[in-house]
């Protein structure tokens, strides 16, 4: 035993896993810095709403979409108070809960997107913090079990690493240029990623109840997060420890828990919407909207050029394509990934904002948020510099490029996606690696297993 | 057939430039719109008026109160979608003194032709970039500049073409097109071309930068005029200024060029109505357009007016100079992510002493700050500066900026007591990757839209990012990184300029041109929106300033 790791040595932990007063003690000592890092969030956002630029900023395809946009907000309040359907006219697509929400908050908006990206932080915090916690005492055992070959304890985590990792993961969202312009502009975006983190911190505290519902709130506000569904189940069994087999009738008795909950709640939201403004019409215009993409603005997604330029007999077998891409990777990431459903919805969270139809930089924002939790695997990967550059590239000539289509005229709209699809291939490309990383870490775990020496060599 | 063919019009249009010759003290409105009401043309006038930020010495102006004439020519058979410009700025003084003559005596003759497919304004600018600025913005409804204008009475559709004259005698030598516009964006090729085709045809001389085109390309001193040709255009994009007033209408995507008269000393003098036939037959030619010139390139250098240097050819030259840093910051990524030599028991040293993010954050938070101090601090504290130092307002803006310039310098010392981090190998190599990125990114988006500007600055700092390490001689370095930085560049600029102008100028003139064009690049961008100052301000000098942080780390 004398090559485990110094904290490892001593049969007590050093990692406070339950609240003791060593816990309380670190419960008390990452307040402090978190609360610093939100005064400071909300200090820069305060400061940048006061400013010319939020006007300019409001105005950028990259940051608002038509389902995003305040803009259309503050139309669909007009109309509503003139009486008429919201969704006349094809300018709103929000859903009708939103409306109402802003409704009574429309004078404290600056507050309130302030406030959801407050909220995201810190449920990511929690959430992150809990899982840690997680994998920490599973590390502990398999150590102790003797499931570790020695060579690879570099791949242990210890506590020091993981104590300032909750608090990483904070800031990467709300210091995050993107999340900081998407909140400026006021783009709903924000309200949606509040909602699915604290779907993420609900799933991970293991309340299946709220996990459900928030998951249904998510999906409400834009059909993506459905596949989300199945990491969170993953998750959840294996949290109650009921074994992940097609044969055995617990698994299926689970998921039809969760999926009487989630369907549930479903049912119970969009009864509720047809009775707050008395009709079925946000159906077409929202879920609608998504779906068959009418509008074509350039934004950051992949389909407003194909769509562009594509013939009307095609448009719906195109479409069906590209919608199915968004859901598909579901399956078999499932499967490859079942030991990991935290890692699988990050990886969902990624795909959903490359492929679904307007992603806008706030979607970006969100699983970026996530990337310091698997900070130990970076050191193995290669391309991390290429592909950080590409994106800081990227991100800086989209205003570049648009400018010079739209305003000078001396470029044209292929200028523009070739931006957009480089982005996007960056994007692909970083979740991807992290993936085979994590996939080879996880080989190490098996006992006995015959490539487990030679996967230890060449571990690049 | 064509302009002044017939001896009456011929008359009356030598008529109307003798009276003008007298010079014209301030804008004569009521007379401008009198005659162009006589001729048949819509007339309006829009006043304007603007404080300036600070006085502007060159034009000796600091409120600016004006009003601009145009009239306007309806098509007789066509719909009112599509509009032709053609301009001559209107100053006191002999400046530009021919050109409201010729173009009073086009508007006669353009009125009575009946091929005209699209209207065509006859716009008369008061305060030359000023008016112009006020005209458009009335004329597209937008207000980007905060001046004070009111709105057109009349109008006239979508803009295709623009021409702007500048005549200061009724015999010419020579026609010399003017193509930079505001932020170096140049009008397509096409229009060039045209006027270099049609002067060729007419057989009037046509210049570029002043410089006649000279035939013997083999030769060294052939080439080395295409060469200076070319150099000087380079330097005229990178300033980011209008040269004429054409500058402004390429900002809405109005192809625009302004021609000027030059008279020098040739043999074979030209006059006025063969400028006369020239511009008519260019109107006639824009008359026929279809679409908005945009077949040809956009993105070109002239060496002279037959040759031209696009994109495809230059470009590469910028991308080589930007791979220098990538591959710096690609060997610094390889050096900080090479893990220790591990100890004695095997294992890796986990607990690695990393800079961490403050380290690097703290000169950069620094550095961006002293930039916003150099955009800001000029203007705002202009009159607390003339209340303590006997200087004018200008002088008082142009040489707060270079002190706040200068005192940057001396920030390495201060940053180093607040960086947790200082003195660290790994420190330095991590801001040194990041302001390596930040520079590349920041030329390539530079290049992307004034190409002369990103290169010049590319040709300056991509050497001094590359050598510059905290281990290299320190006052050679300084010393270096000093003649390197944006000022400095600047400075060498303004005299290779006069050299290539043929005007050489001492040193005590070309210190006082110097200012003048700091305060100049200060004003563009208050009065037209000129991007050059606050990028240099705001976003390269403090990416300098993290180097002259780097070299001294320690």
């Amino acid at each position: 035993m004398s090559g485990l790791p110094g904290f490892l040595i001593d049969d007590r932990l050093h990692f406070p896993s339950c609240p003791s007063q060593g816990g309380q003690r670190f419960l008390v000592e990452m307040a402090a810095p978190l609360t610093l890092l939100l005064v400071l969030a909300v200090t820069i956002r305060a400061a940048l709403f006061r400013s010319s630029l939020a006007e300019l900023i409001a105005e950028r395809v990259e940051v608002v979409s038509p389902i995003t946009a305040w803009k259309r907000v503050v139309e669909g309040l007009a109309l509503l108070d003139l009486g008429v359907s919201p969704y006349s006219g094809d300018v709103f697509h929000e859903t009708p809960l939103i409306i109402y929400l802003f409704h009574f908050v429309v004078d404290y908006a600056e507050i309130t997107f302030m406030l959801a990206d407050v909220i995201t932080a810190v449920a990511l915090y929690m959430a992150v913090k809990d899982y840690n916690k997680q994998v920490f005492r599973k590390q502990k055992f398999a150590l102790e079990a003797d499931r570790y070959p020695l060579d690879c304890l570099e791949l242990i985590r210890s506590p020091k690493e993981m104590y300032y990792i909750p608090l990483k993961v904070a800031m990467f969202y709300l210091l995050n240029p993107f999340t900081i312009l998407s909140c400026v502009a006021k783009s709903t975006c924000g309200l949606n990623n509040a909602v699915v983190a604290l779907f993420i911190f609900s799933t991970i505290k293991g309340n299946t109840l709220l996990s459900a519902i928030f998951l249904c709130l998510a999906t409400y506000q834009s059909i993506y997060p459905l596949t989300l569904c199945a990491p969170a189940m993953l998750y959840l069994m294996q949290r109650q420890y009921i074994p992940v087999n097609f044969r055995r009738a617990s698994f299926w008795w689970f998921i039809a828990q969760y999926l009487f909950m989630y369907l549930g709640s479903l049912f119970v939201l969009i009864c509720l919407s047809f009775f707050l403004l008395g009709s079925w019409d946000y159906m077409p215009s929202v879920y609608g909207f998504i779906l068959s993409v009418p509008d074509l603005t350039p934004n950051i997604g992949l389909f407003w050029y194909f769509f562009a330029e594509m013939f009307e007999h095609f448009r719906l077998f195109f479409l069906c394509v590209f919608q199915i891409n968004v859901f598909f990777y579901t399956i078999p990431l499932s499967v490859k990934l079942k030991e990991h459903p935290v890692f699988l919805i990050f990886m969902q969270l990624a795909v959903i904002s490359i492929f679904k139809s307007y992603p806008t930089v706030g979607d970006i924002a969100l699983y970026m948020a996530f990337l310091p939790v698997w900070s130990h695997l970076y050191r193995f990967l290669r391309n991390t510099f290429l592909v950080s550059c590409v994106l800081l590239a990227c991100s800086t000539l989209f205003p570049v490029l648009w400018h010079l289509w739209i305003y000078a005229g001396s470029a044209n709209s292929n200028f523009y996606y070739a931006i957009t699809l480089l982005f996007n291939v960056a994007q692909v490309g970083q979740p991807g690696r992290s993936q085979r990383r994590l996939l080879i870490e996880s080989l190490t775990e098996t006992p006995c297993s015959p490539l487990r020496k030679s996967q230890n060599e060449k571990s690049y | 057939m064509g302009l002044l063919s017939d001896p009456n019009r011929r008359r009356a249009l030598i008529n109307l430039l003798t009276r003008l010759n007298a010079p014209i003290c301030g804008m004569p409105v009521e007379w401008l719109v009198k005659t162009m009401q006589a001729r048949g043309l819509e007339v309006y006038t829009q006043r304007f008026s603007r404080t300036l930020p600070f006085p502007d010495e060159n034009k000796e102006r600091y409120m600016v109160k004006g009003t601009n004439v145009y009239g306007i020519l309806r098509a007789p058979r066509a719909p009112r979608t599509e509009a032709l410009v053609l301009s001559a700025p209107c100053t006191p003084g002999d400046n530009n003194n021919q050109a409201v003559g010729l173009l009073l005596g086009l508007a006669q003759y353009f009125r009575n032709q009946i091929y005209w497919a699209k209207d065509i304004i006859f716009l008369v600018n008061d305060h030359d970039l000023i008016g112009m600025q006020a005209w458009l913005e009335g004329y597209h409804h937008t207000n980007t500049t905060g001046m004070d204008w009111s709105p057109l009475q009349g109008r006239g559709g979508s803009i295709q073409a623009a021409l702007s004259l500048e005549l200061s005698s009724d015999v010419v030598t020579s026609m010399d097109l003017v193509l930079e516009g505001l932020n170096g964006q140049l009008p397509n090729l096409d229009l060039a071309n045209l006027f270099y085709a049609f002067c060729q045809k007419i057989g009037v001389l046509c210049t570029i930068q002043g410089k006649l085109q000279r035939n013997d390309w083999d030769s060294v001193s052939g080439y080395s005029h295409a060469v200076q040709t070319m150099m000087l255009m380079v330097m005229k994009q990178a300033s980011g200024r209008p040269w004429g007033d054409h500058g402004l209408f390429l900002r809405y995507h109005i192809e625009a060029a302004t021609i000027k008269g030059i008279n020098s000393f040739r043999q074979y003098k030209t006059d006025a109505t063969t400028i006369g036939r020239l511009l008519e037959g260019m109107y006639r030619k824009l008359n026929n357009l279809l679409e908005r010139l945009h077949q040809s390139y956009f993105f070109y250098l002239m060496p002279s007016l037959s040759h031209f240097v696009s994109i495809g050819y230059y470009m590469p030259a910028f991308g080589l100079l930007a791979v220098i840093l990538l591959l710096r910051a690609l060997d610094l990524w390889v050096q900080l992510a090479t893990p220790p030599p591990t100890t004695e028991d095997g294992i890796a040293d986990i607990e690695q002493s990393s800079p961490g993010v403050l380290s690097v954050l703290t000169p950069l938070v620094i550095s961006h700050l002293t930039g916003a101090a150099l955009y800001m601090l000029p203007i705002r504290f202009q009159e607390m500066a003339v209340e303590h130092f006997p200087v004018s307002e200008t002088e008082a803006v142009v040489l707060t900026a270079i002190a706040v310039y200068t005192a940057g310098l001396a920030l390495p010392h201060n940053t180093h007591r607040l960086l947790s981090g200082e003195g660290t190998e790994q420190g330095w190599r991590v801001l040194k990757l990041v302001a390596l990125l930040y520079l590349a990114v920041l030329l390539g988006c530079t290049a992307l839209i004034n190409f002369s500007l990103g290169f010049i600055l590319a040709l300056t700092l991509v050497p001094a990012a590359a050598f510059v390490t905290p281990h290299v001689p320190k006052v050679l370095s300084a010393f270096v990184l000093v003649i390197l930085s944006p000022a400095c560049t600047l400075l060498f600029s303004v005299f290779f300029f006069q050299e290539l102008q043929e005007m050489p100028v001492s040193f005590l003139d070309g210190w006082l041109l110097y200012l003048s064009v700091i305060s100049q690049g200060i004003l563009d961008h208050f009065l037209y929106g000129s991007l050059v100052y606050p990028l240099i301000a705001l976003l390269v000098y403090p990416c300098w300033l993290l180097f002259w942080n780097i070299l001294f780390w320690k």
